[in-house]
């Protein structure tokens, strides 16, 4: 896997369209359990608690 | 007036004996005693048995005339047994009780996740043996009974217990009215609701679990092997947790998690009861298989711990100490061990081997243990028992993917209870090899069981004061060090000398020789010849060399009591 990997734009496109799919498809009673489930599928492959924990405070900002 | 009921408490397999009370008017003037035990559950009587053991006599007190209702705790680790074991009554739950190591949690019908904790071969215990409580009393209860150090009273209810001048004034209600004991020591083992505790307004530290299960022993004849069986999330209890487990006589404890906002009181009518056993057989495949209840009750999970368990001359032990969750089966397994250590900390003081002092070690390595198994039992408890939204949605995402991740599944490990390295004890040698070893329990360990020989290990011949286990080569044990050890005794510090050889003659100076032709105690604790470990009299490790001598031997033993 190429660490240097980023998410250029077209990458984003591609996340943000998925994501939103899957959110639908889920419904309404699922998606909730879907995304905790996606956040351990994807700190899992990141293998880092400590940036794991960075994301969870960008995403505790602003709600 | 203190009348216990004096009817034999109903059970479909278990015949309770009911013991006549102690009465004042029957026995003579009370001396002012060194050690009242209050409380003859499994944390009393060991406290009893192990001071016994030490040469100190106590009076134990029981509320009632007969053993505890119910199996309540059913489940005892290898650790348990060595300390059983020690207490002479491990041989009677080996026989009577049904040994086993696996556990397996299912989820939607598929066997997630599957524990096989391997039966070390130089371990003489496995590693969990299920027998009703009753029974483990029973044992305990007729060692006791045959200890002449031991004066066991029924029907004797502490009323009040106060810290006074040179010891505790307690005074206790019989069906005769109430008489008063003075005692050096007061020993507070009258379990989970500790009205010693709430009489002294103390506080527990750590959480407490808002959902209730209900525990119920059901006679029924199922195939299955004694395995843990762990159901999460069944279509009957959905969000909800069942365990099974196997006791001997036919009976299979059946427990479950009750949905938020049920009372204890609407769980266990009996019509309950039955709708949720029926439920739970039928979906395991057993619907209609006739079964019968014997007894039940409910619990919720806890993590909590005296801070301090030494107040004055009132010492806390057992459940009257520290509430501890079922999951990893804490309660009874971790008393064993709290009993294990109060018996000789408080010997060695009343004996005056040691100043007062010393019972503020056992307070902090045993509040150090309560506080470890409260963080690793704690991530079993939020797993089996979510306290909020946030860990429930966590847990039902770890079922969810464990169907088909594997990386997820170590989660619904449930941290077996396990005895605690006293690794910062004061009472570790200051003098010692421990850091040039590069293997074996380090100092503050639990002990490493050898086994020697066929059906001989280690452990059987420890136990009773220190222990000096020395690795002799041909030339036996060095004059220097028996001369140490005898010097150390004629001191009245209880020591021995065990001598490990490779040969089977007895060696010069050396109270016991453990014949070890394969030398697996040396490889075990990886020590040569003139090399020693020094074992307190809860077995663990206080010091060890890898090259012994009698300064340092001298030194340690000092350390240990504090001398």
């Amino acid at each position: 896997m190429n660490t240097q990997a980023t998410l250029d734009i077209a990458g984003l496109e591609q996340v943000y369209d998925a994501l939103a799919t899957a959110i639908d498809q889920a419904g309404a009673d699922k998606s909730e359990l879907f995304l905790v489930k996606l956040a351990l599928l994807n700190a899992k492959a990141m293998g880092n608690p400590q940036v794991f924990e960075a994301q969870i405070a960008s995403a505790l900002q602003d709600l | 007036m203190h009348t216990p009921s004096a009817q034999p408490r109903p059970s479909i397999y278990y015949n309770y004996q009911v013991f006549k009370p102690w009465l004042s008017s029957q026995n003579p003037p009370q001396p002012k005693h060194k050690v009242v035990i209050v409380g003859a559950g499994p944390a009393g009587m060991v406290t009893a048995l192990e001071l016994a053991r030490h040469g100190v006599s106590s009076v134990l007190l029981s509320a009632e005339l007969q053993f505890s209702q119910g199996s309540r705790a059913i489940v005892f680790t290898r650790r348990s047994m060595e300390i059983l074991q020690q207490v002479g009554v491990a041989h009677r739950v080996t026989e009577n009780g049904l040994p086993w190591r696996c556990g397996n949690s299912i989820y939607r019908g598929q066997k997630v996740f599957r524990m096989e904790t391997p039966h070390d071969p130089d371990d003489r215990f496995f590693p969990m043996i299920n027998i009703q409580q009753q029974y483990l009393e029973e044992y305990l209860h007729d060692a006791c009974a045959a200890n002449e150090l031991i004066d066991v009273r029924w029907g004797n209810k502490l009323v009040k217990a106060e810290n006074i001048e040179g010891g505790v004034k307690a005074e206790i209600d019989t069906p005769e009215g109430p008489y008063t004991l003075d005692t050096e020591w007061l020993v507070a083992a009258d379990g989970g609701r500790s009205e010693i505790r709430s009489g002294m307004n103390l506080k527990l530290e750590g959480a407490s679990f808002e959902s209730i299960f209900v525990i119920a022993d059901i006679r029924i004849d199922l195939p299955y092997p004694t395995e843990r069986l762990a159901f999460f999330d069944p279509d009957w209890n959905r969000g909800n947790t069942i365990l099974m487990h196997r006791e001997p006589h036919g009976i299979w404890r059946v427990d479950y998690q009750l949905p938020p906002g049920e009372t204890p009181e609407e769980a266990l009518r009996p019509e309950s009861l039955k709708q949720r056993i029926d439920a739970q057989l039928k979906m395991i495949g057993f619907e209609g298989k006739p079964w019968e209840m014997d007894w039940n009750s409910v619990y919720s999970a806890r993590t909590l711990t005296l801070p301090e368990y030494v107040h004055k001359r009132i010492v806390f032990t057992g459940d009257a100490a520290h509430l501890l969750p079922i999951f990893g089966v804490r309660g009874a397994n971790t008393a064993f061990q709290d009993a294990q250590s109060l018996g000789w900390h408080l010997a060695y003081v009343v004996k005056g081997h040691a100043p007062e002092q010393l019972m503020q070690n056992h307070s902090a390595e045993r509040v150090g243990a309560a506080r470890e198994i409260i963080t690793e039992a704690g991530k079993s408890t939020r797993f089996m028992a979510p306290p909020s939204r946030g860990f429930r949605l966590l847990r039902d995402a770890v079922l969810s993917l464990s169907l088909t991740q594997e990386f997820v599944r170590p989660l619904y490990h449930w941290r077996t209870s396990r005895p605690h390295a006293y690794s910062h004890s004061l009472l570790n040698s200051p003098c010692d090899d421990n850091l040039h070893f590069t293997g074996g329990p380090a100092v503050g360990a639990p002990p490493q069981n050898v086994q020697l020989q066929a059906d001989d290990h280690l452990l059987d011949h420890l136990g009773g004061g220190f222990d000096l286990v020395y690795v002799a080569d041909t030339q036996g044990v060095p004059f220097e060090i028996t001369q140490a050890v005898a010097r150390i005794q004629q001191q009245g510090t209880p020591l021995k000398l065990t001598a490990v050889s490779a040969q089977a003659t007895p060696l010069k100076g050396a109270h016991q020789t453990l014949h070890d032709p394969q030398q697996r105690f040396a490889n075990r604790y990886s020590v040569q010849a003139g090399g020693a470990y020094l074992f307190r009299p809860d077995q663990h490790i206080c010091a060890r060399w890898q090259q012994l001598d009698a300064a340092r031997l001298q030194q340690s033993l000092q350390v240990a009591c504090m001398q």
